[in-house]
């Protein structure tokens, strides 16, 4: 055959197998999960915002009122302002942080590191009320801010600086501990100082982590709503702007202009931070040799300095929400309590919202994980269908860019709409479910790809050889192979439900009132001990799930060391 | 092996395989017959591992049919094809024992129970690994670990074995000797084999046949010997073993002028014509020294430029012949005490025209 005859040879259709209808059949079902949990509600948001309160089309006039009216376009700059001073600052400190547990040999570096975490097991509003504890109004040492007010940007400031720490010190100590020991011995070779070598080689090694860390810092500050809740004061900032629309005037039209408003610059954030992220993925692939500091005093006790210096504010932070939640009535009578503790005296909902809250969070989990893990499993590792599976990958990569607060929004929007046959769901325990499950979804299924990437890719190939249904190799060694992947998802999605108040603030009811919410309308209505009791109460579950995590993980690694690689 | 006129038992007609724009295997058609071991052979991203997959429905070819006892399998699914694999990562299962790994595809076969148990023991004897059992892959060799995925694929009865570099992850010594156990546990069994391989040796020694590739297309197919006494290219002169390149002209069909020589040929393909740049190839080993000289033709005087010795033989570096191409000739320890090959002095060799091959002039 000639090479012309063979191009126009009939194209080999494959036949589709049973395992490959299963598998397509399940993704298009989880894509359509995806669609109905964000594609469509975000659209119901996007519509709403062109409505008038008749629900008739009007244009652009919200977002020409929205504009031309100073008392609400003013947050836009405020959420600028406070977003970008907050970001810089963090990530300052959060370098120095991360350049101390990697380029120095100071001691207690594992300790550091669980310190810089603590944050994540706090609800945003915590750390806020314990601001307000040390700089408020009564505050132990209001002094230190020389007079200036906590309540607005300064409040708002330190707030965010302490929620998004662990994060952004978390993506500079990954992307510091890739670089490559080579270029720094070449640069000492060369006879470099220690400075230039900083200059020449760590820096220019980090600029994608850095931009990186930024654009997620930016995002989480910008679509934080429990911080300027309790710190911003009279200081409107686009977050609280979609609260106060929708819960104080019932504006839901204006609300949705905010929201988009909102949305817009966590999407650019977003889009900015997945291009530079690709660019990081091709930098990985070359084999680099993992840096070993050496030892130099003076250095190292700068650092450790630092780092406990740092460490002390985080555990004083935690220390005075603790003490907020044991005082009997601050600041006249410091003597302690656990009437705070007795939380149905208060509204909120009482201890009936922690439960809800562990319901909601172990229902999070369970399913988030199963729906994320078998979703990222069937992107992976079907075969052909590329439209489709691409299609999915990006449907997964969605969640990530729209903030809790639009999320939630958009879900009164879509499941509150009398003609939508999914109505039933609203204000029940699913409907918190799905949305929290969604609200995290592409954190988990990014840590699931990551873990089915690392398995061989012929599995699957040696499986149908062996003519064994997919779901079975999938069960009997995809899931124990990723056991711990598995788990790290699902105490990711734990945590999270537990302390998010964003996503779930407009979907609750009097029967799924929740611990995050409690501690929102405590200190709404001025009982800021209750609150915190509240706040902590959250902690400790989130500490003691990251401490059943670890047992978990450990237990499975020492019974699995016979097979697994160290 | 099976006579020319059996029916194949895996016939591919005109594969085709495109990625995107890239043509990984361009019109491939190729017969294998039963029992038989084949060999692809070729350098690293020749399209080897293309055609063993999509032998194996793993990523179906473009266009092109692929028949299995006759069966037309072009478009099915791996799983409704008759195949064992054996990849270069051997792709065991981690989490599950020696046993269960082998067990595995008769498990969903619903044999019984104490069916496979017998089985996998039969199996695990048969690669010589009868009490590791128990033990999880990772606490075995890479020699044991690739026994153990070799047993996995047989444990089915498949009738075509498919091997992708099942020996390139294993040191040297482990490979000689899993060479000889492979192939004699081939014959034993007599199930159809082919194996992907980029390592001469492997072929030659293992393949009943071999099926050099480059580029995407077939240069060769044939024994081991014939390949490597008759390359059909230059490049599967260069592929396999050792070559001298001679830059000729052809004067009649059965001679040609290198240089100031003059050469008879024992035949030149048709379409060359007389006055064509040619190139001859003529192995180290097959060109005559010393006393095997006397009386043949093509005799030509030669300087040594430079000599390596190899441990049995020497390898001579002569002077030029014509422009620059100079010629290597191997030289055994033996015949070498019987000649002076120190550098500089003059050698007389003879080209024999039965092992000098001629092609179109290269680039
Ligand atoms: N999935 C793929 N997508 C694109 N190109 C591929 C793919 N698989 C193989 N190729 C290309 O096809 C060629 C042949 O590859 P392969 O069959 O793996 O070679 P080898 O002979 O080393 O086994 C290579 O150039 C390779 O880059
Ligand atoms: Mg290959």
């Amino acid at each position: 055959m000639s090479e012309a005859a063979a191009n126009t040879a009939p194209i080999v259709k494959p036949k589709i197998s049973r395992d490959d209808w299963i598998m397509r059949g399940a993704m298009i079902l989880i894509a359509l999960y995806l669609l109905i949990c964000i594609a469509f509600p975000l659209y119901a948001l996007l519509s709403k915002s062109f409505e008038n309160a008749q629900g008739e089309f009007i244009g652009l006039k919200n977002y020409i009122t929205y504009l031309t009216t100073p008392a609400l376009s003013w947050s836009i700059g405020n959420s600028f302002k406070v977003t970008l001073m907050a970001t810089v600052i963090v990530m300052f400190v959060a370098f120095i942080y991360a350049y101390a547990l990697t380029r120095s040999c100071m001691p207690f570096k594992s300790l550091f590191k669980g310190i810089a975490l603590v944050p994540i097991l706090m609800p945003s509003l915590l750390p806020a009320i314990a601001l307000v504890f040390f700089f408020g109004n009564q505050g132990i040492i209001k002094e230190w801010l020389f007079g200036a007010e906590l309540y607005g940007p300064i409040g708002i400031v330190m707030g965010e600086v302490f929620y998004v720490f662990p994060h952004v010190m978390t993506i500079m100590l990954i992307s510091m501990s890739l670089s490559d020991a080579r270029l720094y011995e070449a640069s000492e070779v060369l006879g470099a100082s220690k400075i230039k070598t900083f200059f020449t080689v760590t820096l220019p090694s980090m600029r994608y982590g850095l931009v990186s860390a930024f654009f997620v810092a930016f995002t989480l500050i910008i679509t934080d709503f429990g911080v300027p809740k309790v710190v911003g004061g009279q200081y409107n900032v686009l977050a609280t702007d979609v609260y106060k629309q929708v819960v104080g005037r019932h504006d839901f039209q204006m609300g949705a202009v905010v929201s988009m408003a909102l949305l817009i610059p966590a999407v650019f954030a977003f889009i900015a931070d997945r291009i530079v992220q690709r660019k990081q993925v091709a930098l990985l692939s070359a084999r680099a040799v993992p840096f070993q500091p050496k030892p130099s005093k003076a250095f190292d006790r700068i650092m450790l300095a630092f780092c406990s210096l740092i460490g002390f504010i985080i555990l004083s932070i935690l220390a005075m929400a603790a003490f907020a939640s044991v005082v009997k009535f601050w600041p006249y009578n410091l003597s302690l309590t656990t009437k705070h503790y007795n939380f149905k005296l208060m509204d909120g909902g009482g201890w009936d919202s922690y439960y809800n809250s562990i319901e909601l969070a172990t229902w999070t989990a369970i399913f988030g994980t199963a729906i994320v893990f078998f979703g990222a499993y069937l992107v992976e590792k079907s075969r052909g269908f590329q439209q489709g599976r691409t299609a999915m990958q990006a449907l997964c990569m969605v969640p990530m860019a729209v903030p809790g607060l639009v999320l939630g929004l958009a879900y009164v929007f879509f499941f509150n709409s009398p003609d939508n046959p999914l109505n039933f769901l609203y204000h029940t325990m699913p409907i918190l479910v799905i949305c929290t499950i969604t609200h995290f979804y592409t954190v988990a299924h990014l840590s699931a790809v990551t873990a089915l990437k690392q398995m061989d890719p012929e599995f699957e190939a040696v499986s149908q050889s062996l003519k064994a249904p997919f779901y079975k190799t999938f069960w009997r060694v995809t899931v124990p192979v990723c056991t711990p992947a598995v788990l790290d998802i699902s105490m990711y999605l734990f945590v999270n439900a537990m302390t998010t108040v964003s996503a779930v603030v407009f979907l609750y009811s009097s029967d799924t009132s929740l611990a995050s919410v409690a501690v929102l309308n405590m200190d709404d209505a001025g009982d800021q001990s209750p609150a915190a009791a509240m706040g902590m109460m959250i902690v400790c579950t989130a500490a003691g799930v990251r401490l059943l995590h670890m047992i978990l993980t450990r237990g499975i690694q020492s019974r699995t060391q016979a097979w697994r690689k160290r | 092996m099976a006579s020319e006129t059996a029916e194949p038992y895996l016939k591919i007609v005109g594969v085709t395989k495109k990625f995107g724009e890239f043509t990984a295997l361009k019109d491939i058609s190729l017969e294998v017959f039963e029992k038989e071991f084949v060999c692809f052979l070729g350098p690293s991203g020749c399209g080897k591992t293309t055609l063993l997959r999509a032998i194996a429905g793993l990523d179906i070819q473009t266009s092109g049919q692929v028949f299995q006892k006759g069966r037309d399998i072009s478009d099915l699914p791996p799983s409704s094809r008759d195949f064992g694999i054996v990849f270069q990562s051997y792709a065991l299962f981690p989490n599950l024992t020696v046993e269960k790994n082998v067990a595995y595809g008769l498990e969903n076969q619903k044999v019984p129970q104490d069916r496979i148990k017998t089985r996998v023991a039969e199996l695990l004897e048969l690669v010589g690994l009868p009490d590791q059992g128990r033990k999880y892959p990772a606490q075995l060799s890479g020699g044991q670990q690739q026994r153990v995925a070799l047993a996995r694929a047989l444990a089915t009865e498949p009738g075509l074995l498919l091997l992708d570099e099942p020996l390139s992850a294993l040191d040297a010594k482990v490979r000689a000797r899993l060479r000889h156990e492979i192939k004699e546990l081939q014959n034993q069994i007599g199930v159809t084999t082919i194996m992907v391989t980029h390592d001469q040796e492997e072929a030659l020694t293992m393949a009943d046949r071999i099926v050099v590739m480059n580029n995407g297309v077939i240069e060769q197919v044939g024994s081991p010997i014939d390949i490597y006494s008759h390359p059909a290219s230059p490049f599967v002169a260069d592929f396999i073993g050792t070559t001298n390149f001679i830059d000729a002209k052809l004067q009649t069909p059965t001679s040609a002028q290198i240089g100031n020589f003059e050469v008879s040929l024992s035949a030149s393909p048709p379409d060359l014509s007389a006055g064509q740049d040619v190139t001859l190839c003529i192995r180290p080993e097959d060109v005559l020294t010393g006393s095997r000289v006397d009386g043949a033709p093509n005799q030509i005087e030669l300087g040594i430029h430079h000599v390596e010795f190899l441990g049995s033989f020497h390898r001579l570096h002569t002077d030029p012949v014509s422009g620059d191409t100079s010629l290597m000739i191997d030289v055994s320890v033996a015949r070498a005490r019987e000649i002076d090959i120190s550098v500089g002095s003059r050698i007389q060799v003879a080209l024999p025209a039965e092992h000098m091959n001629v092609y179109p002039a290269r680039g």
